[in-house]
């Protein structure tokens, strides 16, 4: 088979259909943008949650003088030092689950928090007695949390046991809502995209008829008859593939980098980089040549039969 | 060449068989015309040789080899010993006469040289040397139909089959028409046509075979077109 006559082929039909192919060509390119879009959002769930939970603690707080009014629990007063040497007792008892335990005085908790806020009203309103003391417990496995929560909770001197990891799965739970959602519409898009392709195939095969039917009768294989429709939705499909990567690269430019700026307004988010982005565009781009294809010689199976 | 045992062939959604019980073999060489009014099965007979159709009965045999055990890949191959000329021509009009031509051997993988070679003899031999580059639009009809039967006749196949060739030609185009096929047939080709035109048929003294609501009413060598429609 020549090359330069298959080529020629794809080129005439492409062109011939061209507001089919150009429908054609942007349904794969937003199917596609949203399937990788929704890659790139578990990879940077992923980051997040590898940065995070390893930074995450569980806080168990101590009463403080303050609290006797507001905690029920603390209506004894201020912890004293006896509870303080049992707690942590018990913590080390706990070694198979407790990887570090650290303590936090009322002090260190104060410029943690002017450290926090500097510079804004906050930082005044807010005087060390106010805060509490604490442990900082880091487990060894995070969704251990409810073993601590039951042994702490409740015992005298102890104000309230806080899993930050709690507010995290919240932050997560949303980012992952936000990929179901982009893989819902993509599929979506994507069967528009399949329905367009396989009307595409079919108004170009049938467009051709003349051609095929000839190209039948002196003996032309059926590979060779269907080779350049096949071809030409994967060409279409291609060009939609490679918009679809340029849409997510734009993407993490325009919100990340430039535009929306995301990476100084929320510096504590640590976003993915280029190499995961880079990284989806094989897999983007194979489906974008595959499906039409694989649309394009089921479509043709039944509309050029030999 | 071509052999038929008992050939029955019914369409869906049509109470009656388009062939019935046809048996007939045809040898290597032979002209062979097909006759019967609109509707006798002359088409189907046709598009089973060319396994567009497959028998429902009976088993056909083309080039020896039977139709109905031919897996689908292997057809094109067969096809490729078969030419096919059609009533309305089915030139493609967006390419020069030898362009269509030279179609024939494009899209079964003929070598370029050899392409350059084969184009310019068959239409010198179909009597169209030197009308190369024209446009099929720019031809009379019977010129047209002569690019069709050198596109049918490039590859040198063994067996051709001309539908109703002449029918949209006028009676002395259809001599010139008629002289080609016959040339062709002296080559060594066996020739099926089918046709309504009752001079040509009489004028040949060919072998006739005639169908009729699906049957074979007539297999004579040498025969007439015969009956009044």
């Amino acid at each position: 088979m020549r090359a330069q006559f298959v080529l020629s082929e794809i080129g005439v039909g492409l062109r011939r259909n061209l507001t089919m192919t150009f429908a054609v060509v942007v349904s794969v390119a937003l199917s596609l943008a949203l399937f990788g879009g929704s890659l790139m959002m578990s990879d940077q769930v992923s980051k997040m949650k590898d940065y995070w939970y390893d930074k995450v603690n569980v806080s168990i707080y101590l009463c403080s003088k303050g609290d006797a009014e507001t905690f029920t629990k603390c209506a004894k007063g201020a912890v004293t030092e006896a509870q303080k040497t049992a707690i942590k007792a018990d913590l080390d008892k706990m070694s198979g689950l407790v990887e570090k335990v650290s303590y936090e005085s009322s002090d260190e908790a104060y410029k943690h928090y002017q450290d926090q806020f500097k510079g804004t009203p906050m930082a005044s309103s807010i005087t060390p007695d106010q805060l509490q003391e604490s442990y900082r417990v880091k487990l060894k496995d995070p969704s251990k949390y409810k073993v601590i929560a039951t042994a702490f909770a409740g015992r005298d001197g102890v104000q309230s046991v806080q899993d930050q990891r709690g507010i995290l799965e919240n932050l997560f739970a949303l980012l992952n809502g936000m990929k179901v959602a982009a893989l819902y519409v993509m599929a979506l898009m994507l069967i528009i995209a399949l329905m367009l392709i396989v009307n595409t195939v079919r108004v170009s095969a049938f467009s051709r008829r003349r051609e095929t039917g000839i190209m039948r009768l002196v003996g032309a294989s059926s590979f060779y008859i269907q080779t350049p429709f096949i071809m030409e939705a994967a060409v279409a499909g291609l060009i939609g593939g490679l918009l679809a990567c340029g849409l997510l690269g734009a993407g993490r430019y325009f919100t990340v980098d430039h535009g929306l700026m995301l990476h100084e307004k929320l510096n504590l988010i640590h976003f993915i980089g280029w190499g995961e982005v880079v990284s989806k565009f094989p897999l983007v781009l194979a489906i974008s040549v595959l499906m039409p294809a694989i649309a394009a010689s089921f479509v043709l199976r039944k509309y050029l039969r030999v | 060449m071509i052999r038929f045992d008992n050939v029955s062939k019914s369409y869906p959604r049509q109470s009656h068989p388009a062939l019935r019980d046809i048996s007939l073999e045809i040898e290597k060489g032979e002209f062979i015309f097909l006759v019967g009014s609109s509707g006798s099965g002359k088409s189907t007979f046709m598009r089973l040789i060319l396994r567009e159709e497959r028998a429902s009965h009976g088993t056909v045999h083309v080039l020896g080899k039977d139709l109905a055990r031919m897996s689908n890949w292997k057809v094109p191959q067969m096809r490729r010993q078969l030419g096919t000329v059609f009533q309305d021509f089915r030139l493609l009009p967006n390419k020069t006469v030898a362009e269509n031509v030279a179609f024939a051997q494009e899209v079964i993988g003929k070598p370029k040289g050899e392409i350059r070679k084969a184009v310019p003899q068959v239409l010198d031999l179909v009597g169209l040397g030197g009308k190369e580059d024209r446009m099929p639009g720019e031809l009379s009809g019977g010129e047209q139909q002569r690019v069709a039967i050198a596109r049918a006749f490039v590859n040198r196949p063994m067996l051709l089959i001309a539908d109703e060739p002449t029918g949209n030609l006028d009676p002395q185009t259809s001599v010139g028409i008629m002289k080609l096929l016959d040339r062709i047939n002296r080559t060594g080709t066996t020739v099926i046509m089918a046709t309504h035109d009752q001079q040509i048929v009489d004028q040949m003294r060919k072998r006739v075979i005639e169908l009729e609501k699906g049957r074979l009413v007539r297999d004579q060598s040498r025969g007439v077109y015969g009956y009044q429609h």
